[in-house]
């Protein structure tokens, strides 16, 4: 197994801010937005954009929430384990809001898909956008693409891209490692 | 670990400790879910499930049947009122017919104790043991500890007395066993003459006194007085049960403490609990009826998974 660095630090930290850029761009003061996070990688991702939209953006009220897809993948019974469940938080309706999905990699848009089956239980938003720090190009089973991408990566399928936050691993990195 | 340790739930006797732990954990999640606007996922929609209830049951079947619906399984009911089993069918041929039909699990009441164990050995299916006789009614069993859970904030050091016909009723040696499972401390209480006549060997307290069981313990399960099973009297009449194994609200309010009352329905009001105790805000019946859908809902669903595509 050898793994190499794909972003350091540095490169993560300014990508953030490129993305939370972006994201003001289109949504302004976030009255009517609301960014979701995908259990359980995508959560240190909104979480940390979020943090940047308040303390260096000075963006106030932003409505944020955590979203689990167990229930809705597609691939129940199909592998060896059972899928362990994480904890949905949304406290507020998405009727007729602009939602924008955040996940950490981008890889056979299957999450996604069941994202957008999973979020129709809380009602029917808006629009629905993704934001990804890193998309896997090539290798999708479904036609999903980003509406923000933060790094676009060319790997195999025998190559697994994993995501490093400060918060959990201690160190802010995007790693490609050989399996 | 994210997977149960049996392929059918039989009985709380089967599961261990971590077994419990994950449905809970699954629970969770899925009492979440059954609070959304939208209360379904789709996880189970290539699954069949039959619901055969060989007894009479309002609450468990439609617990169960929602579950089932929530997790968008395919389900049919059997009722054997109106069955073939009156015209002398055996249970491994009514459920093998059933099977046929392409059936992935089986979730059975029976008036016979060890029925779905017999059914497990026999049938290709998974089975979900909703009540065998006087045996076990492990959903029952793990609702409750859960509403203890959610109630006091673990099940571990509680004092849970059990009320009642502990002879004739299923959910109590259920409850022992999950409750034990769990690090509960667990005392029956009732007329000498429902009581079994060995049950301390299960490691429990055995107490006739109604008053000094309530003293002593932070949750009473309150069972109804199982009319039906009695072939003989076990008592001289039910005011005289009421008197001394009934709870009021009188009662309630002379302990030192406050205690939660549970019953796992159907209520005889006025017999085992007063209507004041049972609408009281020590009573947590309703949200047992909330948390069993949510209960139900885990079990299938992680028994399901392990059913290979």
């Amino acid at each position: 197994m050898s793994q190499k660095v794909l972003l350091n630090a540095k490169e993560v930290n300014i990508i953030l801010h490129r993305l939370a850029c972006q994201l003001i761009e289109k949504h302004n003061d976030f009255s009517n937005t609301v960014l979701i996070g995908l259990q359980p990688r995508g959560v240190y991702l909104a979480d940390r954009l979020t943090k940047i939209l308040k303390a260096d953006y000075k963006v106030k009220n932003i409505k944020s929430g955590q979203l689990d897809i167990t229930f809705y993948r597609d691939d129940f019974r199909r592998g060896d384990k059972t899928l362990k469940a994480n904890t949905t938080e949304l406290d507020f309706l998405v009727e007729d809001k602009n939602i924008v999905f955040i996940d950490d990699v981008l890889y056979t848009g299957r999450s996604i898909r069941a994202a957008l089956t999973a979020i129709q239980s809380f009602g029917r938003p808006n629009e629905i956008e993704l934001l990804t720090l890193i998309d896997r190009r090539f290798s999708r089973h479904l036609p999903i693409q980003p509406d923000y991408r933060g790094r676009q990566v060319d790997a195999i399928n025998n190559e697994k891209v994993i995501v490093h936050w400060q918060e959990n691993e201690g160190e802010d990195a995007v790693y490609l490692i050989e399996k | 670990m994210s997977e149960l340790s049996v392929n059918h739930l039989l009985g709380i006797k089967y599961l261990n400790k971590k077994d419990i732990q994950l449905i809970f954990e699954t629970a969770d999640h899925f009492k979440e879910v059954i609070n959304r606007p939208i209360k379904k996922v789709p996880s189970l929609r290539d699954i069949t499930i039959a619901n055969l209830f060989f007894e009479n049951s309002t609450r468990t079947k439609l617990s169960f049947e929602l579950a089932e619906k929530r997790l968008s399984a395919d389900v049919i009911n059997f009722s054997s009122g109106q069955s073939s089993v009156k015209k002398g069918e055996t249970l491994i041929d009514t459920v093998n017919n059933i099977l046929s039909m392409k059936v992935d699990m089986v979730v059975m009441r029976h008036p016979n104790p060890g029925a779905g164990i017999f059914l497990s050995n026999h049938v290709k299916a998974s089975i979900v043991n909703a009540g065998d006789g006087a045996h076990e009614h492990p959903t029952q069993a793990l609702l409750d500890s859960y509403s203890i859970r959610e109630k006091l904030g673990g099940v571990r050091g509680k004092k849970v007395v059990i009320v009642g016909d502990i002879l004739h009723s299923r959910v109590a040696l259920s409850n022992i066993f999950a409750l034990q499972l769990q690090g509960a401390e667990v005392m029956v209480c009732g007329p000498k003459t429902l009581l079994p006549k060995y049950i301390d060997k299960l490691g429990v307290k055995v107490e006739t006194n109604l008053r000094k069981a309530l003293n002593w313990c932070d949750v009473a399960n309150m069972l109804r007085v199982q009319n039906e099973r009695m072939d003989i009297s076990y008592f001289p009449s039910t005011r005289e049960y009421t008197q001394q194994f009934g709870v009021n609200k009188d009662l309630l309010d002379s302990l030192d403490k406050e205690i939660t009352i549970m019953h796992p329905g159907p209520i005889n009001r006025g017999v085992e609990i007063t209507s004041d105790v049972a609408d009281s805000n020590q009573a947590i019946i309703l949200d047992q009826v909330e948390n069993g859908v949510a209960i139900r809902m885990a079990v299938i669903y992680l028994l399901a998974s392990k059913i290979k595509h």
